[in-house]
């Protein structure tokens, strides 16, 4: 299967790899996915005072389309709102990377994390939940 | 990964092997000078085929203890494995109609099965153990008066496990049962003696033993005689069983490719078996939550099949782009289910997705494993550091505890 030079290189030299802390108020934690699967994405977001994402890491196992999803998209969601993160949609991490149709289902899988760590910080800071989606 | 940009390094001879150089040389000439049909019966041409075929037909009948007689050529294992199901069912299928084979066969007995079953006869696919060999005691149970055929394969393609195929010879003997054996991966790697094991029909392949791809070979017992109908029809070549121009280049190449396995067959195990016990405790010794897959005591030399906890297969595989392995997730295909193989040990779902298989044969060499080892185990630790699995359970979190939405 030929790969995109982009996915390779962020399978190669992944983007914000790590953990916070998931006990901070200020991070919001999304665990997506199933090893079962095959797939299991987590995505953290800290956020500050002003609903900034300033900072987001991510752990992944999964395949190098995976990897390379949840990379991604670690970069494009830092310094934005947290509605304008919401909105990302799975098929601009699938078109940036040039996903191959058969792994379509690993960019879902990023779009899910980061609405699912947005919505654990909203709901840690007792805040309305925040329709991102659609 | 930037350090392997040499030579690829291939260890998936479960998959294919090269042809022996030895084995291309006895082949050559049959392809210009010697180029005859050898079912032209009035000519030189023909009958110098004939006499290469009948060698070849002799050095894979020795191998597997048989009668030349007993052996016809085929274009592989899959079509000697369609014949013997396919073939035996519908001879004996109107008295006859159940077929025993097992749940990790490979997909060509299991989809051979899977065709006989919509014509109508009964199938039963046994479950294997935990560690891959069948339960001879529900094999027993299994036999009714019903039953024309068990099809168990004798080496595992992907867990390299090794059947305990005289104690299945008895039974199938004792209940009148024929017992076929697909061989593919065990001619030339393990002592085989059909006589001693009982076997009716045994599936052989040309480039699982370093033959050329595009030949094989099927066993079919003489004495008590097992008849088959005919899959291809024609000119009722190899005895009517199987028609068609034989290919003779080949056919000899599988000849002389069983001749030489015959000869080193020993030495090479002795050289492979140290080789993957080397290879097993030096990935053992510097990596922990690793699982070896199928019996580790009754498993063919060259085979490893090994599951490293918490890191996906298919991104592994990406990382280690020069060592040509198999992965047993099958993401690399559009299916995203784990093999069907390691599910049916009842190795966990997500330890299906981290397997590795790690072929060694006869050009395998001591330095070309230890790249392999450091390259894989480089890779292991970097995507471990990147797993969120692996982070649990350094946290002691059991990941079975965590309710996962299944996707």
């Amino acid at each position: 299967m030929a790969y995109s030079e982009k996915l390779l290189d962020h399978y190669e030299n992944p983007r914000n790899v790590g953990s916070f802390d998931k006990n901070e108020t200020a991070v919001g934690t999304g665990l997506v996915g199933a090893p079962a699967c095959g797939d299991v994405m987590k995505l953290q977001i800290r956020v500050s005072a002003d609903g900034i994402i300033e900072d987001a890491k991510f752990k992944t196992f999964g395949c190098g389309s995976a990897i390379a999803s949840s990379s991604l998209i670690t970069e494009w969601v830092k310094g934005k709102t947290i509605a304008e993160a919401g909105a990302i949609k799975n098929s601009q991490i699938a078109e940036e990377l040039a996903l191959p149709p058969v792994k379509i289902h690993c960019s879902i899988l990023a779009e899910d994390a980061i609405k699912a760590a947005i919505s654990d910080y909203n709901t840690k800071n007792g805040k309305a939940e925040v329709e991102a989606a659609e | 990964m930037n350090e392997l940009k040499a030579k690829p390094i291939y260890l998936d001879y479960q998959a294919t092997t090269p042809t022996d150089p030895r084995v291309v040389d006895a082949m050559l000439p049959y392809f210009y000078e010697k180029f005859g049909n050898a079912h032209s019966r009035n000519h030189s041409f023909g009958w110098e085929a004939e006499d290469a075929i009948e060698l070849a037909r002799g050095q894979v009948a020795t191998i597997i203890g048989a009668s030349p007689k007993e052996v016809i050529f085929t274009s592989g294992a899959t079509e000697s494995n369609n014949l013997a199901l396919k073939g035996v069912m519908k001879f004996y299928g109107k008295k006859k109609p159940h077929l025993i084979t097992t749940v990790t066969e490979h997909k060509c007995v299991l989809d051979s099965a899977r065709h006989l079953e919509q014509e109508g006869y009964k199938v039963t696919y046994l479950p294997v153990q935990q560690n891959g060999l069948v339960d001879l005691e529900q094999l027993k149970a299994a036999i009714t008066d019903e039953t024309a055929l068990v099809s168990i394969m004798a080496v595992h393609n992907e867990i390299g496990v090794i059947q305990p195929l005289k104690e299945i010879g008895e039974i199938c003997r004792e209940r009148g049962v024929f017992f076929h054996c697909d061989a593919a991966q065990a001619v030339g790697k393990i002592p085989l003696d059909v006589n001693d094991m009982k076997i009716d029909l045994m599936s052989i392949s040309g480039h699982k033993i370093y033959g050329p791809k595009g030949v094989g070979a099927l066993f079919v017992r003489r004495r008590p005689r097992v008849r088959v109908v005919a899959q291809i029809t024609g000119g009722g070549q190899e005895r009517g069983m199987r028609s068609g121009t034989l290919p003779t280049p080949l056919i000899v190449g599988l000849g002389k490719a069983c001749d030489i396995a015959l000869n080193e067959m020993a030495e090479e195990n002795a050289r492979i078996m140290e080789l993957r016990n080397y290879t097993l405790n030096r990935f053992r010794e510097r990596l922990a939550d690793i699982y070896l897959n199928g019996d580790e005591e009754n498993r063919v030399a060259g085979n490893l099949n090994i599951s490293f906890a918490y890191v996906e297969g298919e991104s592994l595989l990406m990382g280690i782009k020069n060592i040509a392995v198999s992965s047993g997730s099958a993401c690399t295909s559009a299916s995203l289910e784990p093999s069907y193989v390691l599910r049916a040990l009842g190795v966990d779902e997500e330890l299906a997705h981290t397997s590795l298989r790690i072929g060694i044969g006869r050009f395998t060499t001591r330095e070309e494993l230890d790249q392999a080892v450091d390259a894989i185990c480089n890779e292991v630790e970097r995507l471990r550091e990147m797993s969120p699995l692996w982070e649990m359970a350094q946290e002691g979190i059991d990941i079975k505890s965590i309710e996962w939405a299944e996707h």
